[in-house]
């Protein structure tokens, strides 16, 4: 875990360990939950609007205009879900703040729950996490015992209970319907939204689901206020962000950045530079199912906006970093296959489509491929997008667009002569005139 | 009952159960106690787990398959599983994989005839800054190298 000159906002929490109720406490934490505690659930929502916060999961969506959406009044109970499912390849930043800074977890659950007014959380972990849920766990059971959760949080009269919750190994899990169906015992289908989950969601209630480090971040907003955090970031997002950094490069680690941090300085100041001295290839920007970049598209800015705007995604901001000996069929093949090990089943386009680009592109790499194959992986992705109930079947579709489009020498090579296409790539620099 | 847990196992169920308003989301909770205590989830239980949630016991099984971590057959004492997805492969998970297989003189999904250890493949574990690595049973084991296997291995034979 690393940082830019400021320090950041979560990365001195990580770093004197928070996974601790003592370390915590005596860096000021739950001050800002004790404060929002005398605050009405519009006075909360109202400043973390003010913050510019966003999703840090990979939708990106206000979150504390998502908090507005829960009905005023409901008859049924409210319920606040932490996505803590962490699966999208190239993403490992949420297992910081559940094992080093579990504290700032905790706190900010206090208070998203205060402002939705929940009495119950859940914690939804990714089942691989034994060791992270466990000391989740250990923190949770310290909150209890010093009274910062239960019958009187932090001495007043709200109640809240929070509860660990292991998933089981099901990437489709961390979108957040099918969490909450399995959550409830289900296998992880994807609901149909509407009805969006704070209307119906876990039980059938009314239900807020926010990423880890995004809750993360809410006890600072309180304690230090919205401007401050919107201030530290772009004008469409507020504050800083985690980039999990790692492939090819010196070090691969998180880094606490504010957003729209260019790539190139991700990579090379702060990850250290492509290790071995080798020359860059290719870079994926956010996370497994965002489209590919080629090196000299690296001066992007990291937020939502400008990634978007050169046809790529922020997603989780996982940064894949590839270097010039990279078999980008071969990264294409692991990312395919990826996708049709995790689909769920529900939708016939993502199931049988993940599951024929794979068998077509383990067929290119054992040199079988024929001339056609390139374009038939594009049109069966094309066959996907936009066709699923979930993201999944987009997010297997992304990467096969990016990675043909970009680098349609190497496909072609390989249809040709069963290995990676050596020298220049010229065809989408061609093509994008 | 043919299921037959350790009191701890079954006061750790009642607890599951207390967390939720609906019985059926302990399931998977029950589903990792029970497996934590028998080292995988067999058949004839499926029927119990049903009737401890009161669901169908098709909705147990459908569970069962659908989430990778349950395992429906027994495995090895020492459970290597290699992340396989793009930052592992990236930095040598297929080394690595090669390298335990020969070590070991089995192949990926397989365990040694003593029953001591099994290997499998399995999708991004979300630890990719120290990559290639692997889960032992529960534990990460971070920036594998041939000899950091070496090392692994010769440490568990060093135990029962």
């Amino acid at each position: 875990m690393a940082t830019d000159s400021t320090g950041g906002v979560l990365t001195p929490f990580i770093h004197k360990e928070c996974q601790k109720l003592k370390t915590y406490q005596a860096m000021g934490g739950y001050e800002a939950a004790r404060k929002t505690l005398a605050m009405t659930p519009e006075q909360i929502i109202e400043e973390v609007i003010k913050s510019n916060l966003r999703g840090l999961g990979g939708a990106g969506f206000s979150t504390g205009r998502k908090w507005s959406f829960i009905p005023k009044n409901s008859p049924k109970p409210i319920y606040l879900v932490i996505n803590a499912d962490e699966s999208e390849p190239g993403t490992f930043k949420d297992r910081y703040v559940i094992t080093k800074a579990a504290h700032a977890l905790i706190e900010g659950i206090i208070i998203a729950a205060k402002a939705i007014n929940a009495h119950t959380s859940y914690i939804y972990i990714r089942g691989e996490y034994v060791e992270p849920a466990r000391i989740l766990q250990q923190s949770i059971d310290e909150a209890y015992k010093a009274g910062v959760l239960g019958k009187k949080v932090l001495g007043s009269d709200y109640s809240l209970d929070l509860y660990v919750h292991r998933g089981a190994g099901a990437y489709i899990c961390g979108e957040e319907t099918a969490l909450l169906e399995s959550l409830e015992g289900k296998r992880g289908w994807p609901r149909m939204k509407p009805p969006f989950p704070a209307i119906e969601g876990l039980f059938r209630c009314p239900t807020i689901v926010n990423n880890v480090e995004t809750i993360a971040y809410v006890p600072s907003i309180l304690g230090k206020g919205g401007e401050w955090f919107a201030k530290l970031g772009t004008e469409r997002n507020g504050g800083y962000r985690f980039y999990s950094v790692s492939g090819h490069v010196n070090k691969p680690d998180v880094y606490e950045l504010p957003h729209g941090t260019p790539l190139r300085e991700i990579i090379y100041n702060y990850a250290g530079g492509i290790r071995n001295g080798k020359k860059l290839k290719a870079v994926i920007p956010g996370g497994s199912s965002s489209p590919v970049l080629r090196p000299e598209e690296i001066d992007v800015k990291m937020d939502v906006d400008s990634l978007a705007a050169i046809g790529s995604m922020l997603g989780s901001a996982g940064v894949i970093v590839m270097d010039e000996d990279t078999d980008l069929l071969d990264v294409l093949l692991v990312t395919s296959r990826f996708y049709h090990h995790e689909s769920c089943g529900q939708c016939s386009p993502c199931r049988e489509g993940t599951g024929w680009m794979e068998k077509l592109l383990h067929r290119m790499k054992r040199g079988e491929g024929r001339m056609e194959d390139v374009n038939n992986l594009y049109d069966i992705a094309s066959g996907i997008m936009g066709n699923t109930i979930c993201p999944l079947g987009d997010a297997a579709a992304m990467p096969v667009f990016g990675f043909v489009k970009k680098f349609r020498e190497e496909f072609e090579s390989y249809a040709k002569y069963g290995k990676p296409h050596q020298g220049e790539y010229t065809s989408w620099l061609a093509g994008r005139k | 009952m043919s299921l037959e847990l350790s009191k701890e196992s079954k006061k750790k169920i009642e607890q599951a159960l207390g967390r939720y308003p609906q019985k059926q989301a302990a399931l998977l909770p029950i589903l990792h106690i029970v497996q934590e205590e028998l080292g995988y989830v067999p058949e004839d239980a499926e029927a119990d787990i049903a009737a401890i949630v009161e669901i169908p016991v098709v909705k147990v099984r459908e569970v069962l398959l659908f989430y990778s971590l349950y395992l429906r057959k027994p495995v090895g004492r020492y459970h290597l599983q290699l992340c396989r997805t793009i930052s592992c492969t990236l930095r040598g998970h297929r080394d690595i994989l090669k390298y335990v297989e020969e070590k070991l003189g089995i192949k990926d999904g397989e365990t040694t005839a003593d029953g001591r250890f099994t290997i499998s493949t399995v999708e991004c574990l979300a630890s990719c800054e120290t990559a290639p690595m692997m889960q032992l049973n529960e534990k990460y084991h971070d920036n594998l190298t041939p000899e950091k296997i070496d090392e692994i291995l010769a440490n568990l034979n060093g135990k029962k």
